[in-house]
């Protein structure tokens, strides 16, 4: 029996799903590296969100749910870092951005 | 519940589909930056597969080691070649029509040996008995006297103590094997980005605690010594792309000791056991979580010192000046 957490659980999931797609277009889409980045940083850190507090709603338990926000935390503090770091790398080496 | 076996079903073969296109596209890419790039794609695909075959932790183990380090190890070896790699692609389109016959029907006749292998592996998997409990009820049987929870664990440090004895030799002959190449100096360029060493600043002592958790918890669920080590290994590395390197002072003995360590204690345990009574590696039920703690302490160690040195190239010594 599919209960209200289980709804739920599945609105959130459908949401972060969302965001992953929406993600993945701007990478296949977008004209140049950084409006890329910009991208697949924003949707990809909302979507893990909206996925990990999906799950963490299933297991009522504090321990697991305070696991998988580190594991979220850890990758928006590593995705924002090398983002910077790849936008600084194609700075260097004078990538253009894209103009219209 | 028809539905979810057939979604299970069309993931899996997306899954493998996938694998093989990823692997197509590495082995036949030009530019070698992408052919790393899509390797390290193939290796978290892996690591996908592993999890739907019900083996968290090679899955973990793939993609710390094969996804993450081996990607970073690719790079640095990838901007060493930088400059032969354009050489050599300008002089091949010269040369091929210079091709002996030999050398002309090498790529049809090594597809062909290739297919072959992947028949006779898919036969021989194709008729093993498709319903066989394999070796968990043996091994489950005795669960109880190996000292562990996990089964992963209990085997691969208590029954097949032997083998993985054996991969962490492995593992260090490979290390002495970089080492004899006698660089001098170290590959690794150093990235003077401040954010880079804010984040490296957050992540390692994060790091050093989780690779104390997953080898803490590696006795009753996924984890263990060698995904532990690699956790490490990858602090390591982290660390030394912001320019950290060893200080003199350590890079001579407790250097060597710290990568052999995983080693002697194995080995210590190996000969004390066999000189008290019992068979070599066959560890006292009573004794035996405590041995495996141990064990698995002294690996862990070794493993990521051994893999941030892989990392690193060049044999840091007393004389080098930094």
């Amino acid at each position: 029996m599919a209960t209200l957490i289980d709804y739920l659980s599945l609105i959130l999931l459908v949401f972060g799903a969302i965001f992953f797609l929406a993600g993945t277009l701007g990478l296949l889409r977008f004209p140049d590296v950084y409006t890329r980045l910009h991208a697949l940083t924003k949707a990809d850190n909302v979507g893990l969100g909206l996925i990990v507090f999906g799950l963490a709603i299933q297991y009522q338990s504090w321990a697991i749910a305070g696991k998988l926000v580190l594991i979220w935390l850890l990758v928006l503090l590593a995705s924002a870092s090398v983002s910077h770091l790849v936008a600084r790398a194609a700075l260097r080496r004078d990538v253009p951005p894209w103009r219209r | 519940m028809e539905t979810i076996i057939v979604i299970q079903w069309a993931l899996d073969v997306l899954l493998g589909l996938s694998l093989f296109y990823l692997a197509w596209l590495a082995l036949t890419s030009e530019d070698l930056f992408r052919a790393i790039v899509l390797f390290v794609s193939f290796g978290l695909l892996l690591t996908l597969v592993w999890i739907r075959l019900d083996a968290p932790d090679i899955a973990l183990a793939e993609a710390a080691i094969g996804a993450g380090l081996t990607g970073a190890l690719l790079l640095a070896g990838l901007a060493k070649l930088q400059i032969d790699t354009r050489e050599e692609s300008s002089g091949h389109q010269t040369s091929a029509t210079q091709q002996t016959t030999i050398k002309k029907f090498f790529k049809p006749l090594s597809v062909i040996a290739v297919m072959l292998l992947a028949i006779l592996l898919g036969y021989s998997v194709l008729s093993l008995p498709t319903e066989s409990a394999g070796l968990l009820p043996p091994v489950n049987a005795e669960l109880v006297n190996s000292g562990v929870t996990n089964p992963v664990t209990a085997v691969l440090l208590n029954f097949r103590g032997y083998d993985t004895l054996l991969e962490m030799v492995v593992l260090l002959v490979a290390l002495l094997a970089v080492w004899s190449f006698d660089a001098r100096h170290s590959t690794v360029i150093a990235n003077s980005s401040p954010v880079l060493g804010i984040m490296t600043r957050i992540l390692v002592p994060v790091l050093i605690v989780v690779t104390a958790y997953l080898l803490w918890v590696g006795a009753a669920a996924p984890g263990g010594a060698f995904q532990a080590g690699s956790v490490l290994g990858a602090a390591g590395v982290l660390l030394m792309l912001t320019g950290w390197s060893l200080k003199s002072s350590l890079a001579g003995f407790p250097l060597k000791l710290a990568l052999v360590i995983g080693n002697i204690t194995f080995i210590l345990v190996a000969l004390t056991t066999a000189f008290s009574g019992t068979y070599s590696l066959q560890y006292p039920p009573a004794q035996a979580g405590l041995i495996i703690l141990i064990i698995e302490t002294a690996a862990t160690i070794s493993i990521g010192v051994t893999l941030a040195a892989l990392f690193l190239g060049a044999q840091p010594n007393n004389k080098d000046k930094q």
